[in-house]
């Protein structure tokens, strides 16, 4: 069936057709309408779901954790301040492996306070041991939220589906929403491979003494990078039986292109705007889209620049002190291969700003000197700021 | 945990009431001794004890498997029964 759907009320049907049992969430702007449609789907009789109001996102979490451990399907959402007040619990849920599934609308960080979009909120938490999933438009949502309980529930891991705030929480655009039966049949009901039961009682959360920490953190780091085959295997699977699939990186246009942008979220529909018109003039030039940022494919994304003199990263985020974090991941990548392209980032976006085509223009001119020069004098370039200001 | 267990997935423990096996005794700097003679058994100790390291009696007795010499018992004893003495260093 298509709907004219928000991103928000996209989220809140991707968990609805998961048959989300457990939702608790604490209000906070872009977040707000996805939790107020799944508590309408509840009170309407929609979805047989607790929804467990509470006071911060620190309990929202928390209520998820619990309804985890007892074998429940969980959902929460938020963005920003509610996201680092989640910190916390957001370690726990990976350590437990418990897989929950969490809507995180990206939302720049306080101070100054700002309510609009960058991806700072859940860059910041990028080592807590949740898969990240980012996505570029409304459809891939709601896809991405039936999946992310799949990929969650099959490698024990809790998942975070990330996307724009506003930019795509609040714009309305087309979307297939699958039926009922069909997700079902893709998605079975939660089989804990243990859970808080009386009857069979167990303890979780015990204390990992210095002989045993650092194995329970391999074991962990192993889960998210193995996590990746889970996450390829489940979105083909997805693709099979709905029509769409998003892989772990999306490569656009980049066979034989001489300059590559990397970006992550909504950004990817913007630079393959600016891709498309190049390539119509026999620019080659191309696009990665990242979307599945942790466990972060460095193969993938190594594969696709096997023609790519320069790289050019865009984020909306920044490591205050050292680089974009998808700048850094991205070297890293390169770090271990025979060519070397030259790779500069770009940090743009944030706090709401507006990335037009002409940043990407820009960026892509940026590079392209670079590599005509041979050479690179700032690896890190802030997109449209307004010096005048400072 | 402790010894060469294989791990368990999110460090879960299957086995109920195994906090037994891990005798904490051995972090006591201070041991409580009790004075039999003021003993009257009247349970206090037993009551505020976080560890239930105290069997019930008169005179109570002291489990220094599981006792972390906390001092709680000596505080609260009404009799000035239990006394907190330096363990003896091995």
């Amino acid at each position: 069936m298509k709907l004219v759907l928000t991103g928000n009320e996209a989220a809140a049907f991707g968990a609805k057709l998961a048959r989300a049992q457990v939702i608790s969430a604490y209000p906070i702007t872009p977040q707000t309408v996805s939790v107020e449609k799944l508590a309408e789907f509840v009170a309407n009789g929609e979805l047989d779901a607790e929804f467990v109001e509470v006071e911060s996102e620190h309990s929202a979490l928390s209520v998820c954790v619990g309804a985890a451990a007892a074998g429940a399907r969980a959902f929460t959402a938020t963005s920003s301040q509610g996201l680092a007040l989640m910190s916390e619990i957001l370690y726990i849920a990976a350590g437990l492996r418990l897989p929950i599934v969490m809507a995180n609308v990206n939302r720049s960080l306080s101070a100054p306070i700002s309510i609009w979009c960058d991806q700072q909120d859940s860059i910041s938490v990028r080592d807590c041991g949740w898969i990240q999933l980012y996505c570029e438009n409304n459809q891939e949502i709601l896809d991405s939220i039936i999946q992310a309980y799949k990929i969650g529930e099959s490698v024990h891991l809790p998942v975070m589906v990330c996307y724009d705030g506003y930019i795509l929480s609040h714009t309305a655009e087309v979307v297939d929403v699958p039926d009922q039966s069909s997700v079902d049949e893709f998605l079975p009901p939660y089989q804990p491979p243990y859970k808080l039961d009386p009857e069979n009682p167990v303890t979780m959360g015990p204390v990992g003494v210095p002989e045993y920490y650092q194995e329970f953190r391999y074991a962990l780091h192993e889960a998210v990078r193995e996590a990746k085959e889970k996450v390829i295997e489940v979105d083909r699977d997805f693709e099979r039986r709905f029509g769409r699939g998003y892989g772990l990186i999306e490569n656009y246009r980049c066979d034989d292109a001489e300059v590559v942008v990397i970006t992550m979220g909504s950004l990817s529909g913007t630079v393959k705007e600016v891709i498309d018109k190049r390539r119509e003039r026999g620019d080659k030039v191309g696009m990665i889209k990242v979307r599945c940022y942790r466990p972060f494919p460095h193969r993938e994304i190594l594969g696709s620049l096997e023609s790519a003199e320069g790289i050019a990263v865009m984020e909306k985020d920044i490591s205050l002190g050292a680089t974009g974090a998808l700048y850094a991941d991205v070297t890293t990548a390169i770090q271990n291969s025979d060519r070397r392209p030259l790779v500069m980032d770009f940090i743009c976006g944030l706090g709401g700003r507006d990335v037009k085509l002409d940043h990407v223009e820009e960026t892509i001119e940026t590079i392209k000197k670079c590599v005509a020069r041979r050479k690179i004098e700032t690896p890190v370039k802030w997109l449209g700021l307004r010096k005048e200001v400072l | 945990m402790k010894g060469a267990e294989k791990i368990t997935l999110g460090a879960v423990i299957t086995k109920p009431g195994s906090t037994v096996e891990y005798e904490t005794g051995g972090w006591r700097t201070l041991k409580p001794v009790v004075d039999a003679e003021k003993c009257v058994g009247c349970g206090l100790c037993w009551l505020y004890c976080p560890d239930g390291a105290i069997k019930k009696g008169k005179p109570i007795e002291i489990d220094y498997r599981y006792c972390k010499g906390c001092g709680i018992c000596s505080t609260e004893c009404p009799r000035k029964a239990i006394r907190m003495e330096m363990e003896e260093t091995k």
